[in-house]
């Protein structure tokens, strides 16, 4: 029996439409054997959340480039703490300020990818910190 | 453009050339890769000759500036006459804030506005929204009211300023509310001169700030073309943008055959809502990407002025040489930033800068080093914009017309370009226009693919960027970055709130029924949004009675 | 507490770690099924097909939200194809259900194929299931319809909805082909193209090819994006649903898919059974070696092999 393979939701927090990256990683995770469940534009960390739990997923990437990432990926967190989910690991990436990233961690978001990031760091990563069910 | 003879003998001396000096050293020495490429990934050769003009007909095909084709320029005097416009996109926090920016850059030689606006702005939503937390003043400026855009442009004149408004869906109330603030200075609408983006068709592709459906959309622009051919005469209605499409990872060749394409797609609907072609097209102005790659860049800008003049004479029958030509605003490419020392992207804008300013651009933003990091600071803008000036003021390419010109690798890289769109246009064509290929997703596909290409070469290092894979350093020393205070989502509702309370709020009420009702039999919308927003309507109840109207487009083709 | 008394009870979460499990063959699935199989055989299972392109993800949301009016609890089943290199997919037909995702009433799963033949529409029967005994009213399951194993998904539905759209041309023909009998009732999606017309009467035109005793399966012109005639497509999935209660025809599918159901699960274990007792031997590789060669023959190497499991 093939091992499950890895499920990632990859989401696009808040209103801004730049989706280059988040569709190139998308492909990238797909191409390295992962089942990624895309949610398009304009989500609400509501609806992140209930997609997560809905594709029982075990990895949620999201990517911001407007700015809005201090508000949003805490808040998806918090909601998945909320559902008892926060055995999902959490993953962030967009235009983030360095000085930023140490509260996003403290908040729960595991790692955040700057623009530059190879996407076989992002590879890597997932597969290392990933909790199999 | 050579004598057959003078040909047929440089011929055979490149053979000669070729057995012998080169086959010389390419075995000695081996060349650094088998295959070298533009940055789009065209084929580059070794050298180039006359050989790779010669079916090239000078009158015809490249001409003279300011003369069909427009391949060399689109007035006969280019930056002899004036220099470009140079125009830094701007605008963050509240519109006090960005007034503040715009005066500031007014001061330091900038000769036109640009406004960018925040992303609840951009898709219709006021501050308050539920959709807005965390994005308010984020990516630019939050207007909710024309209360926030008599702050904006308080005490900038705007008879005098050019102003360029990067909005789309909502580009006609934006629109109106410039419109009413100019009419409170006793500016009259038809001194007023500036760009407003509204083009929805990149964001369907690239951009993502859609509102509505594509067919009220477009119906929403040809309202604008209409009014404004009557109106505001001096005003470009559109700004058709290849920009982002770029930026989301097309190749330059690609750039220009979408953005030409989603342009014969505004001809069409404004010649379907029963407009005559010349009374429009001169209005129609272009937006494209300047990248890296130097000379590649270039043909482009002359390859997509060719191609539009090509397009508006033999496929739409334009008489006027004006509609035939292209105009257009440029912008360096943010994608092309490193967050890895950030100093550096100071050089990559400057050669961008260059390509746009060889390329025969008609105004320039470009951006700060810091770009990839977050907003721009002060210091950084100031930068940017000193490095336009340098080029115009100390380089001397802005001396004489068109300088590349007769290179026999910028005319053959021209002529490749050009195919390449033209194969493009050719299959969007087929597929029954740019709306169509879009709800198909071929346009979407292609970028898609071409933007994967570029990630994965960089990541096997076929394509280096230095200090992000080759080069790098282990410790990077801490910036300082432009910080939007968070109070401004607050701030922005209190003045929502109070708004509310004193206003007339029956009158609001009266406006928006009757823009709905225009809105469902069919009239232009223009002079029923002027009046709304003049009664303080805001943008989102604005929007909010044309979503009950049209409904909103919903994402469909993903990957 | 266990999953599958949070599965009685409405857990989400249980509902869909199931699932997973159930995808991945896992006995800890298959015992909740086991255990409360008495409990599905509620939920009204559409199969929503048709070529690529002719919005079915979007045409689902809008039946869907139909449904929703009506208070009724609703699963999904988004089946997309995987990519057959890596073994990865890209599951993207939420985007088109954004709305629905943090319904409280509605459970939205996206499979991909995982390149295994026949696994997948095991794992949708058992994912259909598990929503059952979540306890869903309706769930659709939506796929593309081509390959085998997405016709053997469509085909253990209770009605399945043929999506066509205009200007397909040849594809018509090739459908036809294959999967036309299947439907119960069809659609013909984006009516506002050229050509709607046309391809309804088509369809109307080859449907009277055949005879039928109840149930003609009628044919419903509409546009999902602008929601329009979707309506008429639900009343006719309604009215099929009633037509097999009133005729009996219910009964006998259910049975005619329960026979499958358990001949698939069946076929199966005997193949994972064969490749697991040829491998304690000398391996099925050997056998078809010796046959290639003509040192043995295929029936000789069947003989022995059942000998092996009938030990």
């Amino acid at each position: 029996m093939a091992e499950r393979p890895i499920r990632v939701l990859v989401a696009k927090p808040g209103l801004d439409g730049h989706d280059r990256g988040a569709k190139v990683v998308a492909r990238a995770l797909r191409d390295a054997g992962m089942e990624v469940i895309y949610t398009g534009l304009r989500q609400t960390p509501e609806q992140i959340v209930s997609a997560a739990i809905q594709e029982d997923v075990d990895v949620v990437a999201m990517s911001i480039l407007s700015g809005a990432h201090n508000h949003l990926f805490p808040k998806v967190v918090k909601l998945l703490k909320k559902e008892n989910a926060n055995d999902i690991l959490v993953v962030g990436g967009g235009v983030i300020p360095e000085d930023d990233i140490p509260s996003l961690k403290e908040a729960g978001i595991k790692e955040i990818f700057t623009p530059g990031t190879p996407t076989t760091e992002t590879i890597d990563f997932i597969k290392k910190n990933v909790k199999r069910k | 453009m050579f004598e057959k003879e003078k040909l047929d003998q440089i011929k055979m001396s490149k053979k000669e050339w070729e057995n012998n000096e080169v086959e010389k050293t390419v075995s000695r020495f081996p060349e650094r890769k088998d295959q070298f490429t533009t940055g789009s990934g065209l084929e580059v050769n070794r050298v180039y000759t006359p050989e790779d003009v010669e079916d090239i007909d000078y009158n015809e095909e490249i001409g003279f500036p300011g003369k069909y084709p427009f391949t060399r320029g689109v007035q006969p005097t280019m930056y002899r006459g004036r220099f470009w416009t140079m125009r830094q996109y701007a605008g963050f926090a509240t519109a006090e804030e960005s007034n503040k920016r715009y005066k500031y850059l007014l001061e330091q030689g900038q000769t036109g506005l640009s406004v960018a606006f925040d992303l609840p702005t951009q898709i219709g939503y006021d501050s308050n929204h539920l959709l807005s937390q965390g994005e308010v003043g984020k990516v630019g400026v939050a207007i909710d009211s024309l209360a926030d855009m008599e702050i904006l442009f308080d005490g900038i004149p705007l008879d005098k300023v050019s102003t360029s408004m990067t909005i789309n869906a909502p580009a006609s109330v934006l629109l109106a509310m410039y419109i009413a603030v100019a009419e409170k200075q006793g500016v009259s609408e038809d001194k007023l001169r500036g760009t407003i983006q509204n083009d929805i068709l990149k964001e369907y592709i690239a951009r993502g700030t859609y509102i509505f459906p594509p067919e009220p959309s477009m119906r929403l622009i040809t309202d604008i073309f209409e009014y404004c051919s009557k109106n505001v005469p001096k005003w470009n209605t559109i700004s058709i943008s290849g920009y982002h499409i770029r930026e989301a990872g097309s190749t330059a060749a690609q750039e220009v055959a979408f953005t030409l394409a989603d342009g014969i797609a505004y001809v069409d609907a404004a010649i379907d809502a029963g407009l005559d072609v010349d009374a429009f097209a001169p209005r129609l102005s272009f937006f494209f990407n300047a990248h890296n790659d130097l000379l590649e860049e270039v043909s482009k800008f002359r390859a997509a002025r060719k191609l539009w003049a090509k397009i508006m004479k033999e496929r739409f029958k334009a008489k006027n040489p004006k509609s035939m030509r292209l105009k257009f605003h440029t912008q360096t490419a943010g994608s092309t930033l490193t967050a890895q020392q950030p100093d550096n992207n100071i050089v990559r804008v400057a050669i961008q800068t260059l390509a746009a300013v060889l390329g025969g651009t008609q105004s320039l933003h470009t951006n700060s080093r810091d770009e990839a990091l977050a907003l721009p600071t002060e210091d950084s803008v100031r930068i940017a914009l000193r490095t336009q000036q340098i080029v115009a003021h100390e380089s001397g390419v802005a001396e004489t017309i068109d300088p590349l010109a007769g290179s026999y690798y910028i005319e053959n890289l021209t002529k490749e370009i050009e195919k390449e769109a033209m194969k493009h246009i050719d299959r969007i064509d087929e597929l029954g226009g740019a709306p169509k290929a879009i709800e198909k997703g071929y346009i979407q596909k292609e970028i898609q693919d071409s933007a994967y290409n570029y990630q994965k070469e960089i990541e096997s290092k076929d394509r280096i960027v230095v200090g992000m894979n080759k080069f790098k350093v282990d410790k990077e020393p801490k910036k300082d970055l432009l910080k939007v205070d968070p109070k401004v989502g607050r701030m922005q509702e209190e003045k929502l709130k109070n708004l509310k309370e004193e206003r007339d709020n029956e009158k609001v009420k009266i406006s928006l029924n009757e823009l709905k009702k225009a809105a469902e039999e069919n009239e232009n919308t223009m002079p029923y949004i002027i009046k709304a927003v003049k009664e303080y309507a805001t943008l989102g109840e604005i929007c909010g009675v044309l979503r009950e109207v049209f409904g909103e487009y919903q994402q469909s083709v993903i990957l | 507490m266990e999953l599958g008394k949070r599965l009685i009870k409405g857990d989400k979460r249980a509902c869909a770690r199931l699932i997973s499990l159930i995808e991945n063959n896992d006995k800890r699935a298959i015992e909740v099924i086991k255990k409360h199989y008495d409990k599905t055989g509620n939920a009204h299972v559409i199969g929503i097909t048709g070529p690529p392109g002719g919005g079915k993800s979007t045409l689902t949301d809008k039946l869907v939200k139909l449904l929703r009016k009506n208070d009724k609890k609703v699963g999904v089943i988004a089946v997309d194809p995987t990519s057959p290199f890596t073994g990865g997919s890209i599951l993207g037909d939420r985007v088109r259900m954004s709305d629905l995702a943090t319904d409280p009433g509605v459970f939205i799963r996206s499979m991909g194929t995982r390149g295994h033949l026949g696994g997948l529409s095991k794992a949708t029967k058992g994912a259909v299931n598990i929503l059952d005994i979540y306890g869903v009213d309706y769930i659709f399951i939506e796929t593309v319809g081509v390959g085998q194993s997405e016709v053997d998904i469509v085909k253990s539905a209770d009605t399945v909805v043929m999506v066509m759209v205009p200007g397909l041309g040849d594809d018509i023909q090739a459908i036809k082909a294959g999967i036309m009998e299947i439907g119960d009732v069809f659609a013909v999606n984006k009516s506002d193209l050229d050509g709607a017309d046309k391809t309804a009467l088509e369809l109307e035109m080859m449907l009277d090819f055949k005879k039928y005793d109840t149930w003609r399966p009628p044919v419903t012109k509409l546009s999902a994006v602008k929601n329009e005639g979707v309506n008429n497509l639900l009343d006719n999935i309604i009215k099929h649903k009633e037509d097999m209660f009133k005729s009996g025809k219910f009964k006998l599918r259910r049975e005619k898919n329960a026979k499958l159901e358990i001949l698939n699960l069946v076929e199966e274990e005997l193949m994972e059974m064969v490749h697991r007792i040829t491998d304690e031997h000398e391996g099925l590789d050997t056998i078809a070696k010796k046959v290639a060669i003509r040192k043995s023959n295929p029936y000789t190497s069947r003989d022995e092999i059942i000998k092996l499991i009938k030990k």
